[in-house]
């Protein structure tokens, strides 16, 4: 059992559904991005999505791609990541959401070690498909982390299959068509797909893209095993430091155990 | 070697796909248009119809003789920038138009540096009557300020991107960011060999026209096959055209000339090939400039067409094959190449093929005297006569 397996024992146990959230290292500064991270913990934050910069974030909308190069330009390195991953995960488990490359040019095998000795539990892998991962497989199987791969709504049936049978930890669903950032409604479309996914994977299903407040995750709680919040916590940071996003994960946490 | 990529779109460990989830079913319906499209009588006939009788094919073969005394080489010049739109972009976005209209997509978007690419998506989507939109760096848009006039004259919206570098790379970004949000609707007509499968494939087989035309003009012309086909590599469409025919042709050299920009020593430059490593970017593994984290880096070209981190994947692995030889011309070689060509010849070439003319220029000066030539020349200059004038102080 990983500290992830753990996690949604422990949750499903209790009747609602975990909240995860993300920042990026080095946004604004190191320090003050792992602050941020330990500040969502104590406001309810079960899991740290702990996010590598990287110059072309493809699937990121404009609040965290502008976070991120802030990050960049202010001299934040792929070492700063685990040294986020070392005190983060003293407090919650922690895994990192990177882009491939950067974990490419460490090679998989010297990334998974690394992130193994931090205390990681896993790597999200938003631009990496199964198909395309047997290096990354290898290395991060031989060092018991979770490798979490993201389903869509426009995956078929038979992609949803091999995403299911390779994850670990859980399975990271999509809810829309786009990129992150915060939305006014979380999309309808996350309801049935995380039901597609149920008949491919005994695995939990964790939703993201659109959530920013406990209103939004108690409805998407109601057929999802996780919450995942990114952009709405990079901009509390921006705004009002890292009171606000304690007072943000507090919201959000409030939301997973009430469920709509 | 002509038979890859494979199924999964590698060329060895280059190619692939490395993109989101999200965008993987519209990349399985693409190549499965494509494949489809390739054996279908009816397809072909229309792209043919379309490559003569609106873009103008086949380009002529100009053998470039007052230019070649001055290089010492017999030169053919390899006409792209006679096409319709003026360059060989159109070539693609003809072949990407048509399948367009076959998956039942109503809207195009693309990226461009130069501007040429966004010309020919704007223009093809005004003949099959698609919505279109560009995405631009905002550095290029004022670059290459005359084509966006002429996309927007065509009834394209052209968005300038404001992030990164704000060239190339940074508006690839954000096609693909909006192709993920409108893919149902929408096809991204990628402008070169790049992305990921199956757009390598797909563009190259569009592209490759160039080729089989030149090679057929220059047995004609002289009776033999040249000693080198030179063309400038940015994402390195032009450059694959021209090599895809002559690869099996081992007493062809394949040489690509990459933006050297400052000098490649002064690491102001796009030459991923000359000297980047194996990296993600974009959707496929191939060369690019990255960091020791893997963070893609700064590029510097004069030609915004070239000023691009990345290549198409079938190039790293022409280079790892030792099958095609690629290296950095200079900003300052370049705009000398472009002068002489125009002095000697009275074509006045977009800046991007510049960089093949010098590099001509330096392998005829390698190579001795008497070698034939053919150079693919991808484009036609009107778009940089501003930047031109500057580098030249008419201005
Ligand atoms: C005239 C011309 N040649 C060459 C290029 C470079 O592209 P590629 O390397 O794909 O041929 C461009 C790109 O904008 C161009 O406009």
């Amino acid at each position: 059992m990983t500290r992830i397996d753990e996690l949604f024992t422990t949750t499903r146990a209790a009747g609602r559904a975990a909240l995860v959230g993300y920042l990026p290292v080095g946004f604004p500064d190191v320090p003050t991005s792992i602050a941020a991270m330990i500040a969502m913990i104590d406001g309810g934050v079960d899991l740290v999505e702990v996010g590598v910069p990287y110059t072309d974030p493809g699937i990121d909308g404009p609040v965290i791609q502008v976070a991120v190069d802030l990050a960049l330009r202010a001299g934040t390195r792929v070492a700063h990541v685990f040294e986020a991953v070392e005190q983060v995960s003293a407090h919650a488990p922690a895994v990192v959401m990177g882009y491939w490359n950067p974990i490419e040019k460490l090679t998989p095998k010297v990334f998974a070690q690394r992130l193994k000795d931090a205390g990681g539990s896993g790597a999200i892998t938003p631009d990496l498909i199964p198909e395309e991962a047997g290096p990354w497989l290898d290395a991060a199987l031989q060092h018991d982390l979770d490798p979490i791969f993201l389903v869509a709504p426009s995956s078929t049936d038979a992609r949803l299959d091999v995403v299911g049978r390779t994850n670990r930890g859980f399975v990271y669903a999509a809810s829309t068509m786009g990129v992150t950032g915060t939305r006014d409604t979380v999309s309808n479309r996350a309801e049935e797909l995380v039901a597609r996914m149920r008949q491919h994977t005994t695995l939990p299903v964790g939703v993201g893209l659109g959530v920013s407040n406990g209103a939004q995750a108690a409805e998407v709680a109601g057929y999802a095993d996780a919450v995942i919040v990114g952009s709405a916590f990079v901009r509390a940071l921006q705004d009002g430091g890292a009171d606000a996003v304690r007072r943000l994960a507090e919201d959000l946490s409030e939301g997973v155990r009430r469920k709509a | 070697m002509t038979a890859l990529p494979d199924a999964a779109g590698h060329w060895g460990p280059y190619g692939g796909r490395f993109v989101p989830e999200a965008l993987i079913a519209a990349l399985d319906q693409l190549a499965e248009e494509h494949e489809r499209a390739l054996h279908d009588e009816a397809f072909l006939a229309e792209l043919d119809d379309l490559q003569r009788n609106y873009a103008g094919r086949p380009t002529p073969l100009t053998e470039a003789k007052r230019f070649g005394a001055a290089i010492g080489a017999r030169v053919f010049l390899k006409r792209e920038d006679l096409a319709h739109t003026g360059s060989h972009k159109i070539n693609n976005v003809l072949g990407q138009a048509l399948l367009t209209k076959r998956m039942g997509k109503t809207r195009v978007i693309a990226e461009t540096g130069a501007g040429q690419h966004g010309v020919a998506t704007a223009t093809a989507a005004a003949l099959f009557g698609f919505e279109c939109t560009v995405y631009m760096g905002e550095e290029d848009t004022r670059r290459q300020a005359l084509n966006v006039a002429r996309m927007q004259l065509l009834g394209a919206e052209v968005i300038p991107v404001t992030t990164g570098t704000q060239t190339l790379k940074d508006a690839t970004n954000e096609a693909f960011r909006d192709w993920v949000a409108n893919v149902e609707t929408t096809h991204y007509a990628i402008g070169s060999v790049v992305g990921p499968h199956p757009f390598p494939m797909l563009v190259r087989d569009f592209q490759r026209i160039i080729g089989v035309e030149a090679r057929g003009q220059i047995l004609e012309r002289i009776g033999r096959l040249p000693d080198a086909a030179i063309a400038c590599v940015g994402g390195g469409s032009n450059a694959m055209g021209l090599f895809h025919r002559f690869i099996t042709d081992a007493e062809v050299q394949l040489i690509g000339c990459e933006a050297g920009g400052d000098g490649i020593e002064t690491g102001r430059h796009a030459a991923p090939l000359t000297i980047g490593s194996p990296g993600v970017l974009h959707g496929a593994r191939s060369y690019l400039m990255q960091d020791d984290d893997g963070q893609t880096l700064d590029t510097h070209s004069i030609s915004a067409g070239l000023d691009y981190p990345g290549v198409g994947p079938e190039h790293a692995w022409l280079r790892d094959e030792h099958r095609a030889v690629y290296r950095g011309v200079t900003d300052t070689d370049a705009m000398a190449a472009l002068e002489l060509l125009a002095r000697t010849e009275g074509i006045l070439c977009a800046i991007e093929s510049a960089h093949a003319f010098a590099g001509a220029q330096q392998w005829a000066a390698e190579n001795g005297p008497d070698k034939v030539i053919v150079i693919s020349c991808s484009g036609r200059g009107d778009k940089d006569v501003d930047t031109a004038a500057r580098w030249f102080s008419l201005l």
